[in-house]
């Protein structure tokens, strides 16, 4: 049963082969469904191989199968096998198992995607290349599955190509994964060179029996450690995986939480052998290169908004603690936490992804909130996952972390406090997650400050409207005002003239005496009336100055008020808001669809139950431990603590935890301290280590590979064309020769002859 | 007089004779001088062969190299013209005359050299040893009893181990003749009947 | 012939001195050849080489008592002949297309 180890790889490749010749028949869901089958078919095979392994005793439990021989060139002989032991199973039970999940909820996740079957594509080949990586018999059948991983990533990552920065984050990832497969490659040379062979079991055999040199074996495992923190995001390597967000979340669950990243632990622990035979130093560097790893992205997490980023940076900081288990000796540690990493981090991936998915793809943190009553199933199980991680028994991310944590406290203090620090900081930024988006007040509706501005804006400039609509009616009538004064006098003037006027008429003539008279009442009827209306005119000035005043009180008052109370949407009306506030007010956040929820209630149910893998009370509760120890060769560090002291270490983790999460409820649930305090934007910035690099390749790094480029096309292409130039040259000088005279032939056929008869003669005669 | 003295004094003669007439090839502008020069050089020749007891070349000598060929080449002056002198001053390779002239001293150095120090390996003259001794016998065993030994010797040579290569000179002659004919015909111009 | 007390002066005709000469008479026709431009005086110097072959061959002949010599003469005589009719031939169809040719201008093979 073992000998079908085989069909692990073959029936994710047969989906790929499929899914490429006739994806594009497929109708949508049938193509997503179908790729789901092929990985849990793939998984009951793996699940048959296990009971298989289990069945056998233990010094058995590494079967071999061939398929056929690869490369045999000369003294390099590689064969496609595959290598069924225990801890090649584990991964691929999980790995498979957790894969079909994911399979399972980006049927539901990429409904509605144009591409759909090109995702479950690439999903096939991605499963197909894991699977022969974590089966590989030897180096290059890895090899072969690391790089088609990194493909698989690329390909994902940049599955909205048109996106640009999905494009650039799909190139990122696989470059810098390049620089890891780098040494990867070298490692395989080196292998090559000093055991003559890239197989696992001639390796290990060979580190095993002691015939491999310290400093030998210190140099590959550096160089594979080279690759490990290519693919699994360590320091200096990791810059990919936050970019790697781009992708679809099933993508990031999948590759970027559970399967792809956790290659390069898997490949340091199944050359656990060679670590354990190289120089002291170079475990201790694996441990505080993890470690340090941990600390980096866990202050970097704690500043950022996007959902996906919070757990990319969790991601990279829990592999760092696998890093630090390795580097340790504590192997099945490791592995351990590899596994309830892998359960409770996909949860938490899909987890956000339902949430992306209910709030129509949006992302940032800020602008959710009390989203618990209104997605039930899916915060409860992100609840779960975050208590895993946080590490609060009995979930299982606790039992794994405090058994590296335990480790580590027996290897170096040192390693143990930095751990600690960044379980605490774990803790923290989990909450703060959940507590921003799950807890408190629903803050989606929320008018975004942008369109605050915009409301402000618009009373402002409407006070102001008014304010200048109301001077301009006061200057009008304070020029009809001044009108009416001139009206004034122009009737008195009119009633002086007719008062001349009648003194000036004949007392005789008693009609122009009538006719003066007359003019005289008018003239001075004239002049009542004009002084009647300059009155109210004036009159009216005085209340319309005070209106004028009030308004442009009440102006400035709304301009205050708009630079005060910016952030206060209450004192806004509905309809001044701008369209995208109503229409966020009109939508309702859904639970998802079943194909999402149901891999997250599974999900759930293994991160609460998994710590039972690896119990640590008593001996007999490891099951993980002694199911894997075939495969370490026994090069599983021994803990030299007592009881007590592990029950310590416990309770200072677990207490770690608790204060984490408590900072947490103070910062975000009850908002007692501001949170700018915590989220500096140095750590926003991710500790602008992505700007330094870009410096520096742009910068020095630029200049030297200029420099190399230099060297390239003058030494090396000059020595090849000067070469064709001396050639040319020469020729060009010996053309000459052939002058097509016969003269000059001749006389060269004389200097042939006699040079000839000279050597002939010379030799026999003299 | 004996005859060493007079061996010498033919010796001598014909050698100034040869290369008289050899120097007067190359130096002679006008090609028919030239040619004369060459006439000159084939007599000394036939005389030094006759100095050696071999009649019959001495002969084919005169008529076939002076009498057929050397007439041959005046034809061709005749024919084409070339008879006009050329100046010999004016070389368009400068290289040509100062290599031409190291070659020649250094083969005619080399090939002295190697002839004076073999010296002995070369033996001594003897005419009429086995060539033509009246009365005596030669070195096949056969009696010479006329003049014409060397004529005799010669043809049964000849005639006996090389009358394949004797053969094959007649047919090269009718080769020669027949493509030298063809070489140099006119050819009709097209159109008219071959 | 008996050979009376020669006048010892002068010694005997060596067959060295034959090929001495012989290999003057060739220098100068190789001399001649590589110098002269016309090409009936260039096959002039041809002959003058194959004449002092010829001397050669029959001095040797003399000397080593060999009537072998002498048959190779006869056969450069029959060669020399036949060469001498092609070539003038080949010549003759040369300069006729291109009077007063030398050996200069006959460049064809110039590359």
């Amino acid at each position: 049963m073992a000998d079908l180890v085989w069909l692990i790889p073959a029936f994710p490749l047969f989906g790929f082969l499929t899914l490429l010749l006739l994806g594009r028949r497929f109708s949508e869901p049938l193509a997503g469904y179908f790729a789901t089958a092929m990985v849990f078919v793939s998984w009951i095979v793996a699940v048959a191989v296990y009971f298989d392994l289990v069945a056998k005793p233990e010094e058995e439990r590494s079967v071999t199968v061939t398929l056929f021989s690869w490369l045999p060139v000369g003294d390099l002989q590689i064969d496609m096998a595959f290598l069924a032991d225990p801890l090649s199973i584990t991964m691929c039970l999980f790995v498979l198992g957790i894969g079909g999940l994911i399979h399972l909820f980006a049927v539901g996740y990429m409904h509605g995607d144009p591409k759909f079957s090109k995702f479950f594509l690439y999903l096939s080949l991605f499963i197909f290349s894991m699977t022969l990586l974590v089966l590989g018999e030897n180096l290059l059948v890895t090899f072969l599955g690391w790089e088609g991983v990194g493909t698989c990533s690329y390909l994902l990552i940049s599955f909205w190509h048109t996106r640009e920065s999905a494009a650039t984050a799909g190139k990122k990832a696989f470059i810098t994964n390049r620089v890891g497969d780098f040494g990867v490659m070298l490692a395989m040379f080196l292998a090559f060179e000093s055991v003559g062979s890239v197989s696992y079991s001639a390796l290990n055999g060979s580190a095993v029996a002691g015939t491999l040199s310290a400093a030998t074996a210190s140099a590959i495992a550096m160089l594979l450690l080279l690759g490990a923190t290519g693919k699994s995001a360590q320091l200096p390597l990791y810059v990919w995986l936050p970019d790697a967000m781009e992708g679809p979340t099933p993508v990031s669950a999948l590759i970027h939480a559970a399967t792809m990243v956790t290659s390069g632990v898997y490949l340091l622990t199944r050359v656990n052998p060679i670590i354990a035979e190289s120089a002291a130093w170079a475990p201790t560097m694996i441990a505080w290169i993890g470690v340090g790893t941990a600390l980096f992205a866990a202050t970097i997490a704690v500043a950022q908004n996007d959902i996906k980023k919070v757990l990319a940076y969790s991601t990279v900081s829990q592999l760092g603690y696998m890093f630090l288990a390795v580097g340790t000796g504590a192997y099945v540690a490791a592995i351990f936490h590899m596994i309830t990493h892998a359960f409770f981090k996909a949860l938490l991936f899909l987890g956000s992804g339902s949430v992306i998915h209910g709030m129509h793809h949006h992302q940032d943190m800020r602008h959710f909130g009390g989203l618990r009553k209104l997605m039930p199933v899916t915060s409860a199980t992100f609840i779960v996952g975050w208590l895993a991680i946080a590490g609060v028994p009995p979930f299982s991310g606790f039992w794994s972390k405090d058994e590296i944590l335990a480790y580590a406290y027996d290897d170096s203090k040192a390693l143990w406090a930095v751990g600690l620090v960044t379980a605490v900081l774990t803790a923290f930024y989990m909450s703060r997650q959940v507590f921003m988006t799950f807890f408190g007040r629903y803050r989606y509706a929320d008018a975004l400050p942008e369109e605050l501005q915009l409301t402000w804006n618009n009373r402002v400039r409407e006070a102001e409207a008014r304010v200048v609509e109301a001077e301009a009616g006061l200057a009008s009538v304070k020029d009809e005002a001044v009108s009416s004064a001139d009206k004034v006098e122009k009737a008195q003037e009119k009633l002086a003239q007719r008062e001349t006027e009648m003194d000036d008429v004949d007392p005789s003539d008693d009609k122009a005496v009538e006719k003066a008279a007359k003019n005289l009442d008018k003239a001075r009827e004239a002049v009542v009336k004009a002084q009647e209306s300059a009155q109210e005119s004036v009159a009216a000035i005085r209340p319309l100055q005070d209106k004028v005043e009030t308004i442009r009180t009440e102006a400035s008052i709304i301009s205050v008020e708009a630079i005060n109370g910016m952030s206060d949407e209450t004192v806004l009306n509905d309809e001044e808001l701008p369209a995208s506030v109503r229409e966020r007010r009109e939508f309702q956040p859904r639970e998802s669809p079943w194909q999402m929820t149901v891999p997250l209630g599974l999900l759930a149910i293994a991160a609460i139950g998994a710590g039972g893998m690896n119990l640590p009370f008593t001996k007999d509760l490891h099951f993980l431990g002694k199911w894997l120890e075939p495969s370490l060769f026994h090069n599983e560090a021994h803990l030299k603590l007592s009881g007590t002291e592990l029950w310590v270490l416990a309770i200072i983790a677990v207490t770690g935890g608790l204060i984490g999460i408590s900072m947490a409820v103070r910062i975000y649930l009850h908002e007692k301290t501001e949170r700018a305090t915590v989220e500096l934007p140095i750590l926003a910035d991710a500790w602008k280590y992505d700007s330094a690099v870009t410096n520096f390749m742009g910068g020095p790094g630029r200049k030297f590979f200029d420099l190399v480029s230099w060297f390239d096309r003058t030494i090396v292409d000059g020595a090849v064309n000067g070469t064709g130039r001396l050639v040319r040259s020469v020729g060009g000088e010996l053309r000459a020769m052939q002058s097509g005279l016969v003269r000059s032939y001749a006389a060269l056929i004389a200097v042939g002859a006699v040079a000839l008869i000279a050597w002939f003669l010379v030799r026999t005669t003299f | 007089m004996n005859t060493t003295f007079l061996e010498y004094v033919v010796f001598f003669v014909a050698s100034l004779m040869m290369l008289g007439g050899a120097i007067g090839v190359i130096l002679f502008k006008n090609p028919v001088h030239a040619a004369l020069g060459l006439v000159l050089t084939l007599f000394g020749v036939a005389v030094q062969f006759v100095a050696q007891e071999a009649h019959f070349l001495a002969a084919v000598q005169v008529i076939v190299y002076a009498g057929a060929i050397v007439v041959l080449f005046l034809f061709v002056i005749m024919l084409l013209g070339v008879d006009r002198a050329v100046d010999l001053s004016i070389e368009p390779i400068s290289i040509q005359r100062p290599l031409a002239a190291v070659m020649t001293v250094g083969l005619v150095g080399l090939v002295s050299a190697a002839v004076i120090k073999a010296g002995d390996a070369i033996g001594t003259l003897n005419p009429g040893l086995g060539l033509d001794v009246a009365g005596e016998t030669t070195a096949d065993g056969q009696n010479i009893v006329s003049n014409d030994g060397n004529i005799q010797q010669l043809a049964r040579n000849l005639y006996n181990d090389h009358v394949l290569a004797f053969q094959l000179t007649s047919v090269l002659l009718i080769v020669a003749v027949v493509g030298t004919v063809l070489l140099t015909r006119k050819w009709p111009k097209q159109g008219a009947a071959t | 012939m008996a050979q009376t007390g020669s006048c010892d002066v002068i010694a005997a005709v060596e067959p060295t001195w034959y090929l001495i000469v012989s290999s003057l008479l060739f220098g100068i026709g190789a001399f001649g050849l590589l110098v002269r431009r016309n090409p009936l005086v260039m096959f002039m110097c041809i002959e003058l080489m194959l004449n002092a072959a010829n001397l050669t061959f029959v001095a040797l002949a003399t000397s080593l008592g060999d009537i072998n010599g002498q048959t190779a003469v006869f056969f450069v005589m029959v060669v020399a002949a036949a060469e001498v009719v092609v070539g003038l031939g080949i010549l003759v169809s040369i300069l006729r297309r291109r009077p007063g040719a030398t050996a200069d201008d006959l460049a064809e093979l110039k590359g």
